[in-house]
């Protein structure tokens, strides 16, 4: 284990132990362009062959899937917000068409009366494949791996469904399916890959929402991005899991997003629980020490 | 609904969230996971006692303290299996040893103890067997296994601490430095709560209030010093658990010392231990599923840590 192996700055694959890896891969998902088709959820059920989960209305706008399960592993959130004109005047100018609808009142309801327009926020959310992942960190049985594209996938035929993952993630990703007893997540097509093809959700991808290569490259294509947004003013557009310095090292499959990252029920400041496992330990090791000495001391005091 | 316990320990914050809905994801354990906090605990704390019965030569609270340690083993070992999604491959944990996943380093604790353990406890029946080889031979046995049993104990006792907290469940992983020296008091009290029940001899007692001791100094601690990530351990159904598990506790203690002269009093105290260990227990669990379920425990300590870092 390296220096860094916990926490902090790293390319994982080669700290795996993997000599002369291949470019780490990964995802950039740029929510700005995404217009909520759910091609990605679809192609990736299908390329994986992923079970159905029900066939639910939530009520919670466009979505109904709710969100990353066993059985989703692209999930398209949907966010309806009051809208600020100069955002979407400002996005129109960025070269993105805001199509002003739907509307809070039935158009010509009232005559004269405002209209109140909001926006939809939309992305398409996935696993991380996190620099630091602490579903891989937990994992008791070794069915959770790091790949020599430095993503994170589980095997199928060792996994004996203990959980430990899905406590341990920090994005609340992984998860077990119920009638199968193991955990189930975004492989980042693996299959594919390794093949040079393209992952299932970016080959759908009708817009470039989502793109797929050279971690490296997509971090410099997301920050030419966001520079040509905030140009245009506009302010609210971020990246959301591009920084090596984060508490997870920098995610594999990163985003733009133009609200803040709880908006779309993403964690604003995650941190690998396995950052603090070495200080665990030690306050586990102190407690062991009491429990022991408290012992001695109880059996050896006098015999009254 | 306004009990005391109820009210919230830091001022309602605003926050924003996806339809309500959790971010990170709470483990998807049974009770199973919480009766296992107890039995293993009970195992460890019961083998303790039994090797403290070994060398001051007390041969009931060395008998107690190794069966009782082998039927909490044999309990966790079912609760363990059980609770897997595939429990017929419960033997994939001994693929891999893994610093990094205590669930890894618990197995092979777990597993050393057991074999120790369970020898310990079936050289007890030795005075059963007929005169010979066997009925000399397994006494020394029994001495060096419970002695190892007692070695790996407070490991036994305390990994379970880590196994919770190296999770992204808030209010567990918050608890990490103190959680050890909870489950380690409660280990020892639910074990001396055994050998008060046996043979309440001075160091029963003693190991008792010691136990108690440790448990509450790190109870409060995580219950007063958390911020928000402390409100799931003191309102709703794990607040009352863990309050429970405190007035049994102290009945416990109080039983086991003032009513030392009686055999059914002390039992009584010993009963009450082991019942509070178990909530305890139980308590600990069912509010780190509560801050995993409820968004707000994930995003309001993420953006206090932001705001300060950019101060």
């Amino acid at each position: 284990m390296g220096s860094n192996s916990l926490y902090g700055p790293l390319d994982p694959a080669p700290d795996a132990g993997y000599v002369d890896a291949p470019p780490r891969m990964g995802f950039f998902t740029d929510t700005s362009v995404c217009i909520g088709c759910k091609a990605c959820e679809v192609a990736c059920k299908e390329w994986n062959a992923i079970p159905d989960d029900g066939f639910n209305l939530l009520g919670q706008s466009y979505d109904n899937t709710g969100g990353l399960s066993a059985n989703t592993w692209r999930h398209v959130a949907f966010i309806e917000q009051p809208v600020v004109p100069s955002l979407t005047d400002a996005l129109a100018a960025a070269g993105t068409q805001f199509l002003g609808m739907p509307l809070s009142d039935l158009p010509g309801r009232v005559t004269e009366a405002p209209r109140t327009d909001f926006r939809w926020l939309m992305m398409s959310n996935v696993c991380k494949h996190c620099t630091h992942a602490g579903c891989l960190d937990v994992c008791p049985t070794g069915s959770l791996f790091r790949t020599e594209f430095g993503t994170v996938v589980v095997q199928e035929d060792i996994c004996n469904g203990c959980g430990y993952c899905i406590a341990a993630c920090p994005y609340g990703v992984i998860d077990r399916r119920e009638d199968d007893g193991r955990a189930w997540k975004c492989t980042l097509c693996y299959d594919r890959i390794g093949d040079g093809l393209t992952p299932a959700c970016a080959q759908a991808c009708p817009t470039q929402s989502i793109q797929f290569g050279e971690l490296d490259e997509l971090r410099t294509r997301a920050a030419e991005r966001v520079d040509a947004l905030h140009e245009a003013g506009v302010e609210s557009a971020r990246l959301y899991g591009h920084s090596e310095d984060d508490g997870v090292g920098g995610d594999g499959a990163f985003f733009l997003l133009l609200d803040e990252p709880e908006v779309y029920g993403l964690p604003p400041d995650p941190i690998v629980t396995t950052r603090d496992l070495p200080d665990m330990w030690k306050r586990a090791g102190i407690a062991a020490l009491a429990m022991a000495a408290s012992v001695a001391v109880s059996f050896l005091g006098r015999r009254g | 609904m306004s009990k005391r316990g109820d009210r919230p320990m830091v001022p309602r914050a605003e926050f924003k969230s996806y339809y309500g809905r959790p971010i990170v994801r709470p483990a998807p354990w049974t009770h199973d996971i919480a009766s296992y906090l107890f039995t293993g605990g009970l195992a460890a704390g019961s083998a303790l006692l039994a090797a403290g019965g070994q060398l001051t030569r007390r041969p009931r609270l060395r008998r107690a303290g190794r069966v009782a340690s082998l039927g909490a083993v044999a309990a966790s070992g079912y609760f363990l299996v059980a609770d897997l999604g595939r429990p017929a491959r419960f033997h994939h944990m001994l693929r891999v040893a893994k610093p990094t996943s205590p669930m890894s380093m618990g197995t092979w604790i777990f597993s050393a103890f057991s074999a120790a353990a369970g020898a310990a406890a079936i050289t007890e029946a030795a005075p059963l067997l007929p005169p010979g080889f066997f009925r000399r031979v397994l006494p020394p046995v029994g001495a060096a296994a419970g002695l190892g049993a007692a070695v790996v104990a407070p490991a036994l006792a305390t990994y379970t601490a880590v196994l919770l907290a190296d999770t992204a469940t808030p209010s567990w992983h918050a608890a990490y430095p103190e959680l050890p020296f909870v489950f380690a008091g409660s280990a020892l009290a639910s074990g001396a709560g055994v050998g008060l029940i046996a043979d309440p001899a001075p160091p029963v007692r003693r190991m008792a209030v010691l136990g108690a001791a440790l448990e509450l100094y790190g109870a409060h601690r995580i219950e007063t010093t958390k911020g928000i990530l402390s409100e799931p351990f003191t309102s709703g159904h794990a607040g009352t658990l863990l309050r429970a598990g405190r007035l049994l506790t102290a009945a416990g203690i109080a039983g086991a010392l003032l009513g030392r002269r009686s055999r059914v009093v002390s039992a009584l105290s010993g009963l009450s231990l082991l019942a509070a260990s178990a909530i305890t227990r139980f308590g600990i669990f069912e509010g780190g599923m509560v801050s995993a379920r409820d968004p707000k425990y994930t995003v309001i300590p993420q953006r206090e840590r932001l705001a300060q870092r950019n101060e």
